[in-house]
C-alpha cells in the first residue's frame, strides 16, 4: 500500500484532507479520501440535509480555444454546443463511431472560449482525443493549475451566498465568473449529487483557503468519495466505466436527453446513424433502476435474470442508498424486461433475491430552478 | 468465560460448549457503516476459517469466517432489523451467531485479547 500510494497523484487540498483525517484511497490515480471520519452513511444523509463540500481537483478542466470551438466540439459530442448562450453550460458525451460512449462531460460557453469538466481517469484520453480529432481547429489546453470543489445540498445556496451573493439566485447550469472573499473563482451552478449546488474552480494556490472557508460555516462537512457515489447512485447519475462505457451508446444507457434535438436531426457526430437507429426502434438493452426487496445490496457485476432465471442482464451499480433507506441499484436489461416494475431476481452469492425494476431517480432531484 | 480473536478478526467469546461470535471493534470500524448482515441458519456445520456470514457496510461486502468450527444453534434476530448494532457494540449486542464448538482444542491456536490488540497495532 505504502508503494502504491508514492506512485498517486495529490490534489492540492490533499494535506487538508489528511488534516481532517480522510480515509485515503487510490482512485483514477489520486491519493483521494473515501470517508472522512463522520463515515460514509452520515455524510451522505449531510449533503442531502445540509450542504457537503467534494474536492473533485482530480477531475479534469480543460479549455477549448480556436475560430469555432463549439463547432469544432459537435463533430466529437451529440450535444447542442453552438446553440449554448454565453455563461450556460450542458452535459454531453465523448462517442465512438459505434455510438459507444468514451466519456461524459460538462462543457460550459466562457465567452471567449469553451470550458470542459471530465472524468479524471479520461482526461488523458479525452485530451489526446480532442488534440488529433480537432486537429488545427481548436487548441486544448488541460487546466493543471486548477483545483475544482463541489458544495452540494440543500444549504449550498445559503453557504455560498454568504461569500458570493450572485451565486445565490444563478440559474441552474449557468457560470459566473466571481470573487470568493477577493479570490478570483469561476463557479458554476451544478454537480452530481441531485441535490442544489455549484462547482467552483479556482487556483490550485488558493483552494485550501476557499475549502477552509467553506468548511468553516456551520452547516458544511467534507464529503468523501464514498458518499459522492451513493448520492450519484440515489439521484440515477450513471459513474463512467460502470454505468457507461464504449460499449454502452447513450439510447442503451437512458441518455436520450442528453441528445440534443437540433442535432438528432442533423447528425455531424460519431456513431450517429447507430444512434438514429436506435432512437426510432428502440435499443436491443435499456439501463433501468433496479430495487432489490429487503435490505440486502445487489452490487455491481451481479447477474440480473427474469423469473425463469434466465440472466437478462448485469448490475452496474449498486449499494445501500442512506436517503432511500433501502438497497438501490441500476444496470442494463434486455429491452423486453426494461418496463418499471417487471419482477427480476438477483444473483447474490449463488442465491435468487427478489427485486424489480424501478424508475429512477431513487430519491428526487433537487436542482433549483430559479 | 473466555474471548479470543482470529487474524481475520473475528471473536469467539467461549462459555462451556457454546460459543458466541462476531466481528472486532477494529474491524466494524474498518468496514464503516453496516447495513446487512446475511448470517447462517440455526443447525449449520461450521469449519474452522471457512465462509460463516456476510457483512454488507456502505462500501462493499466482507465474508466473515467461522473462528471455530461447530454447529449453529442460534443468529442474532436483532441484526436483521438494525443492522448498525455491528458498529454500536460490535462486541456485545451486535454478535452474529452462536455455535456448539465440536472441537474446543481449535481454540488455542487463537490470540487472547492482548494478542489481537498487539496484532492490530501491527498491522497498521
Amino acid at each position: 500500500m505504502t508503494e502504491a500510494s508514492e506512485t498517486l497523484k495529490t490534489t492540492p487540498l490533499h494535506s487538508l484532507h489528511l488534516e481532517l483525517k480522510g480515509k485515503m484511497v487510490p482512485f483514477a490515480g489520486y491519493d483521494m479520501p473515501v470517508q472522512y471520519p463522520l463515515g460514509i452513511l452520515k455524510e451522505h444523509q449531510h449533503t442531502r440535509a445540509k450542504a457537503g463540500l467534494f474536492d473533485v481537483s482530480h477531475m479534469g478542466q480543460v479549455r477549448l480555444t480556436g475560430e469555432d470551438p463549439a463547432a469544432a466540439l459537435e463533430s466529437l459530442v451529440p450535444g447542442d454546443i453552438k446553440g449554448l448562450a454565453r455563461g450556460r453550460m450542458r452535459y454531453t458525451l465523448f462517442l465512438n463511431e459505434q455510438g459507444g460512449i468514451l466519456d461524459d462531460l460538462m462543457v460550459t460557453n466562457a465567452g471567449d472560449h469553451l470550458f470542459l469538466v471530465v472524468n479524471a481517469a479520461r482526461k488523458d484520453h479525452d485530451v489526446a482525443h480532442m488534440r488529433e480529432r480537432l486537429k488545427g481547429k481548436v487548441e486544448v489546453e488541460l487546466l493543471d493549475d486548477l483545483a475544482l470543489m463541489a458544495l452540494q445540498g440543500p444549504e449550498a445556496a445559503a453557504v455560498l451566498g454568504r461569500f458570493i451573493p450572485e451565486a445565490a439566485t444563478m440559474k441552474f447550469m449557468s457560470c459566473l465568473p466571481a470573487t470568493f472573499n477577493g479570490i478570483p473563482v469561476i463557479v458554476t451552478r451544478s454537480g452530481y449529487t441531485g441535490e442544489d449546488g455549484y462547482e467552483i474552480s479556482c487556483d490550485k494556490s488558493d483552494a485550501e483557503t476557499i475549502a477552509r472557508a467553506l468548511l468553516a460555516e456551520e452547516e458544511v462537512e467534507a464529503i468523501g468519495l464514498g458518499a459522492r457515489d451513493s448520492l450519484r447512485l440515489e439521484a440515477g447519475l450513471c459513474l463512467y466505466g460502470h454505468d457507461i462505457d464504449e460499449t454502452t451508446t447513450p439510447v442503451e444507457a437512458g441518455l436520450e436527453w442528453a441528445l440534443s434535438k437540433r442535432r438528432r436531426e442533423e447528425g455531424g457526430f460519431p456513431g450517429y446513424e447507430i444512434i438514429k437507429d436506435q432512437l426510432a426502434n428502440g435499443a436491443p438493452r435499456r439501463r433501468v433502476g433496479i430495487q432489490p426487496e429487503g435490505r440486502q445490496p445487489a452490487r455491481e457485476h451481479t447477474d440480473i435474470c427474469d423469473a425463469d432465471g434466465r440472466k437478462i442482464g448485469e448490475v452496474t451499480s449498486g449499494g445501500f442508498g442512506p436517503t432511500a433507506s433501502a438497497p438501490v441499484a441500476m444496470g442494463y436489461v434486455d429491452r423486453a424486461h426494461a418496463a418499471v416494475d417487471t419482477p427480476v431476481q438477483l444473483m447474490v452469492r449463488g442465491k435468487p433475491l427478489a427485486g424489480k425494476v424501478a424508475a429512477m431517480p431513487f430519491v428526487p432531484q433537487r436542482y433549483y430552478r430559479g | 468465560m473466555t474471548i479470543k480473536y482470529t487474524k481475520d478478526h473475528e471473536w469467539v467469546r467461549v462459555e462451556g460448549d457454546v460459543g458466541t461470535v462476531g466481528v472486532s471493534d477494529h474491524a466494524q470500524h474498518q468496514l464503516g457503516d453496516v447495513v446487512f448482515v446475511e448470517l447462517p441458519e440455526v443447525g449449520r456445520q461450521l469449519q474452522q476459517g471457512k465462509e460463516a456470514a456476510v457483512v454488507e457496510s456502505v462500501k462493499a461486502a466482507s465474508d466473515v469466517f467461522a473462528p471455530v468450527s461447530g454447529e449453529v444453534i442460534e443468529a442474532n434476530a436483532d441484526l436483521e432489523n438494525d443492522p448498525s448494532l455491528v458498529n454500536a457494540g460490535a462486541e456485545t449486542t451486535g454478535w452474529f451467531f452462536k455455535l456448539r464448538l465440536s472441537n474446543p482444542a481449535e481454540l488455542d491456536g487463537l490470540m487472547d485479547e492482548a494478542a489481537y490488540q498487539a496484532f492490530v497495532e501491527g498491522q497498521a
